[in-house]
């Protein structure tokens, strides 16, 4: 049986109910156990109690979109260095993307991931298994099977599924086993060789470009297939002020569709783009300024639903090269709270709002009872603390690839201590000068 | 063309002919076309038929004379047999064609065959076509009685009526039962002409299948829909299971036949949330380890064989009925 653990003296925020009081929260055998505000009631021996000083213990973020080198690109992350990564950046669960060696398209392997996790990751590991097998875009994966093995969802990962009939079959099938598909939008012919935003931008580097209208035809034709077969839909990253329209339309009349947003388009522009710097490059792209700004209004309107990482490692190899040849993707995992964080500084976005992006709502759409302060749920808890400032350094990045967005960046706000399930995973050590 | 239909009437020992007005119908083209008393009424004589092929000289010769064209577009083993068997046992000059389709042309093709055969003063033609609607189209370019052994995904007319006349035989009833059809519903004219024929007779019908086999608006034709099977089998008093065509299914409307027969498959253990006396049915030719576990459609609840067996008396009576001129049935 594990030591209960007393937090005193916090800032209690819970963004499924809206609470924000100041009190204690006790955790036993890896639940929480009481909410209380003022002072501690009576407490169990054996305790381990900590003062948080003020600050805020909130849920543990779940990040929707992290991908993994395990199995098969190891040298990338594992599941264990992920698992490391996300815990100093206060990330208790993530789920991992299909897109491994092999791909995550048979039950045997989803209990592969969880084992290899249960037995190396110290924060909470959700596997998402393949929308179609081998990840082809061609036939449906066994989705009863890979629920019954333990898969959150159904997602194809980096890849969009294009064809409407095999689209239309896996949201029938997966509203059969209620269960959540969650689709990349990127539309192949219209990104065709494309590399970043299209615009004056790209136009200038001499670089093909992306339109918007790459993510918003497919998302249109998702959301409509969302209501012919009553799926429950997430839209795995929006990034253009058109695709928060469409969302915005459609969750009026389909309670049942939801979209999340890569910290990277919430944070940065097509302009970081700058002389080809091949860690900018991402898929969906950086947008135009405009873009963010929506994305942002976005986010505080309910337009969308939850922020990501879209953690994606990649090595030195992939990306030093010309910018249309080098890899999609960056880390996020460390970065993530920080980096929305800003928003809230910035006053753009309420506090509540941002960790509800990044707890109860990704909880919601994956049917989980974590990602939230209450009675009975996981003790996957954090202690922040929102003003502390600190600066991104290479040195210190625990992923195992360092193509970082937001290398240097200065940051106010640091996850001091991460728990799973009542246990520590991670206490914030001040780096030596 | 059109060619006045003698009036007749069969007197059976078992049913209630005698009081039902004469069928009025030329062709039997779906259950579609059939009220509750016409049903009854096939369903009694084809129980009057069972005894014939059960003698040991299966002679019954009402259709003497008469020419039977079997006209299969779509390959049959055992229907084609069926109604082979049932016309010949009346007597009647038995001719079977298979007709490969020619994709390109298929409209045309049916009806030049259809002209040709009628050339030929058939008096009953039975056709099976893979498209929906092809033997009404045909029942129109013709002078005698048509028969529909199956057309695409619309109807099997004999298919339901000898299902219900095994359940009939088995319950001693039809109106009231709870019967649950189990599989590809989408593309199944066993499961349509069933659903038809169980509505009509009062029957509360279930459907179950994972949603990509089940057609739109079903909810409007079964009483109840279930993806759940363990749910959908709850106190059902007849379990009818249906063909996977996994050839054509796997990859768009479900995963793989593994999965299928995990979640769908007919085992011990889901049976066992149906009654304890349930029957179960399948129209044949079965996938096992697919939708059916081996040991139950071997098993003692099983009356699959019984449907064979059914399914020449009704084929039997379905021919008398459009084409014989009142003869006694002898026992």
């Amino acid at each position: 049986m594990t030591r209960a653990l007393l937090i005193e003296n916090a800032r209690i925020i819970d963004p499924a109910s809206n609470r924000d009081i100041k009190g204690a929260l006790l955790a036993e055998d890896g639940c929480i156990s009481e909410i209380s505000e003022g002072a501690a009631p009576g407490t169990p021996e054996n305790v381990e109690r900590i003062d948080a000083g003020g600050m805020i213990v909130a849920p543990g973020l779940i990040d929707m979109r992290v991908f993994t080198g395990e199995p098969g690109h190891e040298y990338r992350e594992t599941l264990a260095s992920a698992s490391n990564a996300a815990a100093s950046g206060g990330v208790t669960s993530f789920v991992c993307m299909p897109d491994t060696l092999p791909v995550i398209d048979d039950s045997a392997l989803v209990d592969f991931i969880l084992r290899r996790a249960q037995a190396t990751a110290k924060v909470n590991v959700l596997p998402a298994a393949a929308m179609t097998k081998g990840l082809n875009g061609e036939e449906i994966a066994e989705f009863g099977l890979l629920k019954q093995a333990g898969a959150v969802c159904f997602t194809d990962g980096r890849k969009s599924v294009g064809s409407t009939a095999l689209l239309r079959a896996a949201f029938t099938y997966a509203a059969n086993f209620d269960m959540p598909i969650v689709n990349h939008l990127s539309d192949a012919g219209l990104a065709g060789h494309g590399v970043m935003n299209e615009g004056l931008m790209a136009t200038g580097l001499g670089l093909k470009g992306i339109p918007s209208e790459a993510e918003t035809v497919p998302l249109e034709r998702d959301l409509q297939l969302a209501a012919l077969t009553g799926v429950r839909y997430h839209a795995a990253q929006i990034s253009s002020a058109a695709s928060v329209d469409i969302m915005a339309r459609h969750r009026q009349t389909n309670s049942g569709v939801t979209c999340g947003v890569s910290i990277n388009n919430l944070s940065l522009n097509e302009n970081d783009v700058g002389s080809y710097r091949t860690f900018f490059k991402l898929s969906p792209p950086l947008r135009s300024e405009d873009d963010r700004q929506a994305l942002v209004a976005g986010l505080s309107s309910g337009a969308i639903d939850v922020i990501h990482s879209g953690h994606d490692p990649q090595d030195v190899e992939v990306k030093r090269q010309p910018f249309a040849e080098s890899a999609d993707g960056a880390i996020g995992l460390e970065t993530l709270l920080a980096a929305a964080l800003r928003l809230v500084h910035s006053r753009d976005v309420d506090l509540l709002t941002v960790l509800r992006a990044m707890t109860s709502r990704p909880a919601e759409i994956l049917g989980l009872q974590s990602g939230r302060l209450a009675k009975g749920a996981p003790a996957d808890l954090i202690l922040l603390d929102l003003e502390y400032p600190w600066v991104v350094e290479e040195k210190e990045i625990r992923s195992r690839s360092s193509n970082t967005t937001f290398e240097s960046a200065r940051f106010s706000g640091k996850v001091m201590r991460t728990f799973v399930a009542g246990e520590d995973v991670y206490t914030f050590k001040e780096p030596a000068k | 063309m059109a060619r006045t239909k003698p009036q007749k009437s069969l007197n059976t020992s078992a049913g209630t002919a005698s009081n039902t007005p004469p069928f009025q119908h030329r062709h039997l083209l779906g259950i579609a076309q059939l009220n509750q008393v016409e049903i009854v009424d096939l369903l009694d004589r084809a129980d009057a038929m069972v005894p014939i092929s059960r003698q040991p000289r299966k002679v019954h010769p009402t259709l003497t004379g008469k020419t039977q064209i079997n006209l299969f577009f779509e390959n049959s083993t055992r229907t084609q047999a069926s109604f082979e068997i049932a016309g010949k046992r009346l007597g009647a000059l038995v001719v079977n064609m298979s007709v490969k389709t020619s994709s390109v042309s298929k409209g045309e093709t049916l009806i030049d065959t259809a002209a040709t055969l009628n050339a030929m003063q058939p008096d009953v033609i039975v056709v099976r076509h893979s498209a929906a609607g092809a033997v009404e189209l045909l029942s129109q370019k013709v002078g005698c009685s048509v028969v529909n052994a199956g057309d695409g995904a619309h109807e099997h007319p004999t298919q339901a009526l000898l299902d219900a006349l095994t359940i009939r035989r088995h319950k001693q009833r039809i109106s009231g039962l709870t019967v649950a059809i189990c599989g590809d519903i989408a593309n199944s004219r066993v499961a349509r002409s069933n659903l038809m024929l169980l509505n009509a007779m009062n029957v509360r019908t279930r459907v179950i299948a994972p949603r990509t086999l089940l057609p739109m608006g079903i909810e409007n034709i079964a009483a109840e829909v279930f993806t759940d099977m363990r749910e959908g089998l709850k106190g059902a008093d007849v379990v009818m299971m249906l063909r996977l065509q996994h050839e054509r299914a796997t990859g768009h409307m479900i995963p793989s036949t593994r999965e299928y027969y995990q979640f769908y498959g007919l085992d011990a253990e889901k049976l066992a949330l149906a009654k304890p006396d349930a029957i179960v049915m399948h129209p044949g030719p079965m996938n096992r380890g697919v939708e059916i576990d081996p040991a139950i459609a071997d098993g003692p609840q099983s009356v699959i064989n019984e449907q064979v067996e059914m399914g020449v008396a009704v084929r039997m009576a379905v021919l008398d009925t459009l084409l014989g001129e009142g003869t006694q049935v002898t026992e």
